[in-house]
């Protein structure tokens, strides 16, 4: 890594749900950085624990779940401030939301309130962070309703001035995404957490999004943090990923090393498993074996042993730390190292 | 929407001439007529009255024409405004009705009302605050107050205020007030006396209400719009109020429709428990003495609010949902 302090450090963050049927750990000990300016790429299956984690950021976790260990380190103008250390509901918490860390979330189809138009909702978020626009002064209606077009005008939305009267169901699902671009955009922040922005969303329109998003992040020179389950569109987006699973960091690594040469046996079994222009046709693609454990029995050990082609006796009686492995990566495998995580 | 509003107006006539002849036909369904009623009863007194005269009445009043045609006497007396007169009281149904609509409104709107201003802050605590010890009392209040028969709560109420704090809550006015002429202190007794029958009467309403807002308002508090406001920065209180109040209040509005009538003519048996001048009484007395044209008025009446009431509650929905609004 680079000389640069990072503008967010996450530290063996642990968030659990305490159902009736027992504790489930979604996020298990994670810990990963984010460069300013990066764009980084969380890849894992469905509940592996990348929302969850992206929630924890912006303490958005719902009862009953709780962040139980761990630190989010976020840098501001004034030092740096520990995430997991606020109260959800504080004025502290609710200043960062949405001004330097916003959210893109999955569904633009609900992400919106159906009963207020898309522009009214956008104002009201500039308006709630008015000073990030003019310090020390207050904002009229009409002043965010003139930047909420602008805002319309940056994400390639057409008759931004008719758009912004509209309800969120009378646009279509990529201008429905635009529209939420926008909206996270409005506060201009440090960071923008983007849960697969656009899983929900055709391939056409899905490129046409992410080519935005790229084009905008190369304007405003915001981190992304871009979770998806799409390797494709992660080799498009990211320069570093981290690949997650069942709450945990496998392997992560800047992303042509990950593609090229993966080090855990995890990530290899993902990239094996994406169909190729290029390979045999009529052939079964390989998919990873087993499935994924039920979140109440959680294997011990490394979490993935149990479906891993390499897994060796100890695996299942130690869980591997995450360490740095030769050229550029860091994997928590023992096939790489001998270094056991104590928790 | 204006043009729906008056399509749906365009209908109102003819939804009225369907309702005016099912009344007609189930009042006149039972064996008898007014007059027999009336020779029981006197003959229940002691006295009696001659065949000659009882065939005379029934000549007058057209008792003695077949249904179809005494149906059309009515409703031309109906369109031209005239209810007909009240063969128990010998008095213009209008005039009867009138005495007791203005109390019967007053006392369903404040029920009304104190149903709503009860029952929504409370859903939407319960909602914010599933499971709490709060959220607990609540259901078992509501259950309690769903559970409860509006005239066995007023039996216990009015045992308990007369038994325990020596005041007696029948009526609507203090002896003193009942004749006396409109006046501050008339309507402060008023006042005094009409919150306790409003709350019999919207108590089982308040708590279905609240356990629909309840319902609601969980529904809405886990739809992603939520999550987006959050992830905004916005106040909870000011998050909550603003989108997920908003949509769970929207399946609430159609029920105003309903409500309005459900209020007249639920307060029956409430209202001749605790002996209030509106008009479930007066219904029920018409009934029973098949004083037909009366009850008839009243029913028609009902039907009418009914009809109102949804065409209300269908343009409020319009009016608050843009869904609705855009697409009609």
């Amino acid at each position: 890594m680079n000389a640069i302090e990072p503008l967010l450090s996450v530290r063996d963050l642990r968030v659990s749900f305490a159902l009736d049927e027992g504790l489930v750990r979604a996020v298990d000990g994670t810990s990963f950085d984010v460069m300013p300016g990066q764009v980084l790429g969380v890849v894992g299956e469905s509940g592996c624990g990348k929302s969850v984690t992206m929630r924890a950021i912006l303490q958005l976790i719902d009862r009953p779940g709780r962040i139980t260990n761990g630190e989010i380190r976020f840098r501001r103008d004034d030092g740096v401030v520990d995430l997991a250390r606020l109260e959800p509901r504080s004025a502290a918490m609710r200043d960062i939301r949405g001004a330097e860390i916003a959210l893109i979330p999955q569904e633009p189809m609900a992400a919106f309130s159906p009963v207020h138009t898309v522009g009214d909702q956008i104002v009201e978020a500039i308006l709630l962070h008015s000073h990030r626009w003019q310090p020390g002064k207050r904002m009229g209606r009409s002043e965010a309703r003139d930047i909420t077009v602008g805002l319309f005008r940056d994400v390639g939305i057409s008759m931004p001035e008719q758009r912004i009267d509209a309800y969120s169901w009378q646009l279509s699902g990529g201008l429905r995404q635009r529209a939420m671009i926008a909206m996270a955009l409005s506060c201009k922040p440090r960071l923008l957490i983007a849960d697969e922005p656009t899983t929900a969303i055709d391939v056409t329109t899905q490129a046409q999004v992410l080519a935005l998003l790229r084009d905008l992040q190369e304007r405003y020179n915001t981190a992304i943090i871009f979770i998806t389950h799409d390797l494709g569109v992660i080799a498009q987006m990211a320069s570093y990923v981290v690949v997650m699973y069942l709450g945990r960091v496998m392997e992560e690594g800047p992303v042509d090393d990950i593609f090229h040469a993966p080090k855990h046996p995890y990530t290899k079994a993902l990239l094996r498993s994406i169909p190729s222009l290029y390979g045999q046709t009529r052939v079964a693609l390989p998919v990873i074996s087993g499935a994924l454990p039920h979140p109440f029995n959680r294997p011990p050990g490394c979490p993935f042993h149990p479906r891993c082609p390499d897994a060796m006796p100890r695996c299942s009686d130690a869980v591997p730390k995450l360490m740095p492995v030769p050229p550029n990566q860091f994997a928590s495998c023992f096939l790489h190292h001998e270094e056991v995580d104590p928790a | 929407m204006t043009r729906y509003i008056l399509q749906r107006l365009a209908l109102l006539p003819l939804l009225m001439v369907i309702y005016s002849f099912v009344i007609f036909v189930i009042i006149q369904a039972p064996p008898g007529d007014f007059l027999t009623a009336y020779v029981a009863t006197l003959a229940s007194s002691g006295s009696s009255i001659s065949q000659e005269q009882i065939e005379a009445w029934r000549a007058q009043y057209g008792l003695d024409q077949p249904m179809i045609v005494q149906y059309w006497l009515w409703v031309k007396h109906l369109a031209h405004g005239n209810f007909g007169l009240s063969l128990e009281y010998q008095r213009p149904n209008a005039e009867l009705i009138g005495e007791q609509i203005g109390l019967t409104l007053a006392l369903a709107l404040f029920s009304f009302f104190l149903t709503w201003a009860i029952a929504i802050p409370a859903g939407i605590y319960s909602a914010t605050h599933p499971r709490s010890i709060g959220d607990h009392i609540l259901t078992v209040v509501n259950y309690v107050g769903v559970a409860t028969p509006n005239f066995m709560l007023a039996l216990i109420l009015m045992w308990v205020a007369f038994a325990y704090f020596d005041v007696s809550v029948t009526g609507l006015y203090s002896p003193e007030y009942a004749d006396a002429p409109w006046s501050w202190g008339k309507f402060l007794d008023l006042m005094a006396h009409l919150w306790l029958p409003a709350l019999v009467l919207g108590i089982a309403g308040t708590a279905r209400l609240s356990r629909i807002m309840r319902a609601n308002l969980l529904d809405e508090l886990n739809k992603p719009y939520v999550v987006t406001a959050r992830a905004k920065g916005m106040k909870e209180w000011r998050l909550v109020l603003r989108y997920p109040v908003r949509l769970a209040f929207n399946p609430l509005i159609s029920t105003i429709g309903w409500y309005l009538p459900m209020l007249f003519s639920g307060s029956l048996i409430v209202a001749t428990v605790m002996n209030l001048p509106n008009i479930g009484p007066l219904l029920l007395r018409a009934l029973v003495n098949q004083d037909m044209y009366l009850a008839g008025g009243i029913l028609l009446i009902y039907s009418f609010l009914t009809i109102v009431g949804t065409l209300l509650s269908d343009v409020l929905l319009a009016l608050v949902d843009p869904r609705i609004r855009v697409e009609g």
